[in-house]
């Protein structure tokens, strides 16, 4: 038994995200951990029940277990459901054909079938990879309100970054009549955010004719937004005003997480819009020490800082050890950093020692980039570990 | 499983009649993010005990709002779980006082149901006044093994220069563990063994104990039975050697939440691995700590945005310190704002305070100054 749910959330995680090297080795990025407490699809799924949308499937492909471990039963989100919660939707074997997901397109073609049990009028797909908190149900409205086929959530982006996205050229009512992937000479400034919603009979038309076109790309960037453009579909731009930020680089998710800090931060997740919910594991309350020098920093459970710390952010069960100094980071978490080690410029993944005496990256002005070590690692007492390097073994 | 779980939550709540006006023991704050009861919860959790009675007086409301459907505490199950035990009253029995209990041995003849219904041959009874992470699987093996009817569980320590108006159970026992006295008493000097209000029994023993109070019209657990019988029961003694501290007043409210400034401390009470303190999830924001803002020796939680100076403090979950704000030797609880250049000392500040603009307020360590729930200064 099924009940209807208006719309159903898709949430494409299966992104193997190799532009965060050794942040990735283990983990999806969907997975990666982000803002000290929470993980990257976090934001996604806390918009979700937020924006009142109690059925997602999330489709997942690339180092499932972390993330599968971590949605679980979707309890955190209040997604744990008799009817409708969250699924993972791996790909799988069918009778006549067992396939990985071969493009987004493809991915949600594969499950049709589950969108279908809920009798769903209309389909959100969203990606797992970006930091933004929305309101979906303001979305949907607007894309009933226009009557619309597909509506495209859009942000206005600087002119000279417009070549970084694919770029909706529309007209006043907000209807588009130009997409393009990544233009050399931008006409609009309106960058579409990768989130979609679908009527959900067009949606599933455009999904099986793509199929059926050979040397597809299953894409929904690259061919199913393109066809149904041409098709002469009603197609709308709905303009996000807000934080929005696509952390699949270092640097991106190094800026995202900064974003937290200052006495005005860019990014506030204090304020009431749209709490983010995370899996919240029991940490003791952080532990400042007599000697410790906090400044600019954004801090979790289970931290104990004994050392100094600067314009960084810090994920649970982190310990500075006296006389450590830390600045311009990103500790994902459970790390320890060891007497007198210095920390400059990194993003440090979970479960990492650092040793006494060691050195990682320097000053952020005289860097050649961001440090990166991956989970797991130990960099032993005195060693040195040079600046934009990136390890994930050491 | 071999034992239940049985938590009077309002047993002691006049010792701390400031922090109890609007909750029960069980929910009065502790630690920066607890409650005094996630501390008894989660050891027994944490022993694989997985049926908890919590029972209740009155003022409960804070006690289940946050314990919700136990999920928390991975108690929200399809049998067992979490089972809050309100009193029990009928238009017939209790009909002629028409009154709440007043004694642990009327609420435990509420729970007779309760107890009938559970398969576990043991029980596992304690109350909210004492912060330990115990190993209760050791206590119940030991109990098996000494085949007792009852073991109290004891700790010994030196308890001397507490408020002279707080009593303890202290307790002597032979080589043997056998139980030889109990008695509610003053501690004024040197290192007691103290019986921290946690039991185990045998279950049978327990119904029994209850049928036979209810039959002669005994008032009192601890008179009545207990002291009647020692030398006649089995009674044990279980002595536990972990990290402990005995809340009776106010001012030992002040004196054991300070205790968590001590590094030996949180690492005996949070840092034993498998056993952790769980508490109710409040998906607050990590703590932001901005330009400007000088932290020492404090345990703060989440949620928290630091802007002034705060030192030898515990700040809960939200609190806010405003610029120039001045905290020192305080408890702020959830919620609270100090406004900008406000100073503090010695203050206990419940629940959503706010502190004004460059207010001073001081206490001294043996008599902090509390502010009561949702007051402005």
């Amino acid at each position: 038994m099924f009940k209807k749910k208006e719309c159903v959330a898709m949430l494409l995680a299966g992104g193997q995200g190799s532009r965060l090297y050794a942040l990735t080795t283990k983990t999806a990025k969907p997975a990666v951990p982000f803002g000290g407490k929470y993980r990257i699809i976090d934001f996604t799924l806390s918009n979700c029940i937020n924006s009142g949308i109690d059925t997602v499937g999330v489709l997942t492909q690339y180092q499932p277990l972390v993330l599968n471990e971590y949605i679980g039963n979707g309890q955190p989100w209040d997604l744990d459901r008799v009817y409708g919660g969250v699924k993972i939707l791996p790909p799988y074997q069918g009778q006549k054909s067992a396939d990985w997901y071969k493009g987004t397109a493809n991915a949600i073609y594969q499950n049709l079938a589950f969108i279908n049990r809920y009798d769903t009028d209309y389909v959100l797909i969203l990606s797992g990879d970006h930091i933004y908190r929305m309101d979906y149900a303001k979305m949907l409205k607007y894309h009933k309100e226009k009557g619309a086929d597909c509506t495209i959530a859009v942000i206005d982006v600087p002119i000279e970054e417009a070549s970084r996205f694919g770029i909706m050229s529309t007209n006043e009512d907000g209807s588009i009549y130009k997409f393009s992937e990544k233009p050399k000479n931008p006409d609009s400034t309106n960058a579409s955010m990768g989130i979609y919603i679908f009527t959900k009979d067009k949606l599933q038309k455009y999904l099986e004719e793509d199929e059926a076109t050979e040397g597809s790309a299953n894409d929904f960037g690259k061919n199913i937004i393109p066809n149904m453009l041409v098709a002469g579909e009603k197609m709308f731009a709905y303009p996000f005003e807000g934080y929005w930020k696509d952390v699949g680089t270092i640097s991106s998710l190094w800026e995202a997480n900064m974003d937290l800090l200052g006495n005005k931060p860019v990014l506030d997740l204090g304020n009431q819009e749209g709490r983010i919910y995370s899996r919240n594991l029991a940490g003791a309350p952080q532990y400042v020490g007599p000697d410790a020098k906090i400044e600019n920093c954004y801090i979790t459970d289970g931290c104990e800082i004994h050392g100094t710390v600067i314009n960084s952010v810090l994920g649970a069960g982190v310990k500075i050890a006296a006389g450590a100094y830390v600045k311009d980071s990103v500790l994902m978490g459970d790390t320890e950093i060891g007497a007198g080690a210095t920390v400059n410029y990194s993003i440090i993944d979970t479960n990492v020692e650092i040793g006494a005496g060691a050195t990682v990256g320097v000053a952020k002005e005289r860097a050649k980039g961001i440090t990166v070590i991956g989970e797991d690692v130990k960099v032993t007492n005195g060693s040195t570990v040079e600046d934009g390097a990136i390890i994930s073994e050491f | 499983m071999t034992a239940v779980g049985l938590i009077f939550s309002n047993i002691h709540d006049n010792t701390i009649p400031e922090l109890t006006r609007k909750r029960t023991l069980g929910s009065v704050p502790f630690g920066g993010r607890y409650r005094l009861i996630d501390f008894t919860l989660s050891s027994m959790v944490n022993s694989g005990i997985s049926k908890v009675g919590v029972v209740t007086h009155n003022n409960y409301q804070s006690l289940l709002d946050h314990l919700g459907n136990g999920k928390d505490w991975d108690l929200a199950r399809r049998s067992g779980g979490i089972k809050i035990l309100p009193p029990y009253i009928t238009s017939f029995e209790n009909a002629a006082s028409n009154k709440f209990y007043s004694s642990r041995l009327e609420a435990l003849m509420g729970t007779v149901n309760f107890l009938n219904r559970c398969e576990e041959d043991y029980v596992v009874m304690s109350d909210c006044d004492v912060i330990c992470n115990i190993d209760l699987n050791k206590v119940i093996e030991s109990h098996i093994a000494s085949n007792a009817a009852i073991t109290f569980i004891v700790k010994k320590a030196d308890i001397a220069g507490h408020n002279e108006n707080e009593k303890v159970c202290a307790v002597e026992f032979d080589e043997n563990n056998n139980l030889t006295e109990i008695a509610e008493r003053k501690i004024t000097e040197g290192v007691s063994n103290i019986y921290i209000n946690m039991m185990v029994v045998k279950r049978d023993y327990l119904l029994n104990v209850i049928q036979e109070a209810i039959a002669r019209g005994y008032k009192s657990f601890l008179y009545d039975i207990i002291i009647r019988n020692i030398g006649k029961e089995n009674y044990k003694v279980y002595n536990y050697d972990g990290w402990y501290a005995q809340i009776g007043s106010l001012e030992s409210y002040f004196e054991c939440s300070m205790k968590l400034l001590d590094n030996d401390a949180r690492a005996r009470l949070f840092g034993i691995k498998n056993y952790p303190i769980l508490t109710k999830v409040r998906n607050s924001a990590p703590t932001r700590y901005c330009e400007g803002a000088k932290v020492i020796n404090s345990v703060v939680a989440e949620g928290c945005i630091i802007e002034g100076t705060v030192e030898n403090s515990i700040i809960f979950r939200g609190v806010h310190v405003g610029k120039g704000a001045v905290v020192k030797n305080s408890i702020l609880f959830q919620d609270s704002y100090v406004c900008p250049d406000a100073t503090l000392n010695c203050v206990i500040a419940d629940k959503n305070v706010m502190i004004k603009d460059g207010r001073t307020l001081s206490g001294h360590s043996s008599m902090p100054f509390y502010i009561g729930k949702d007051v402005t200064v």
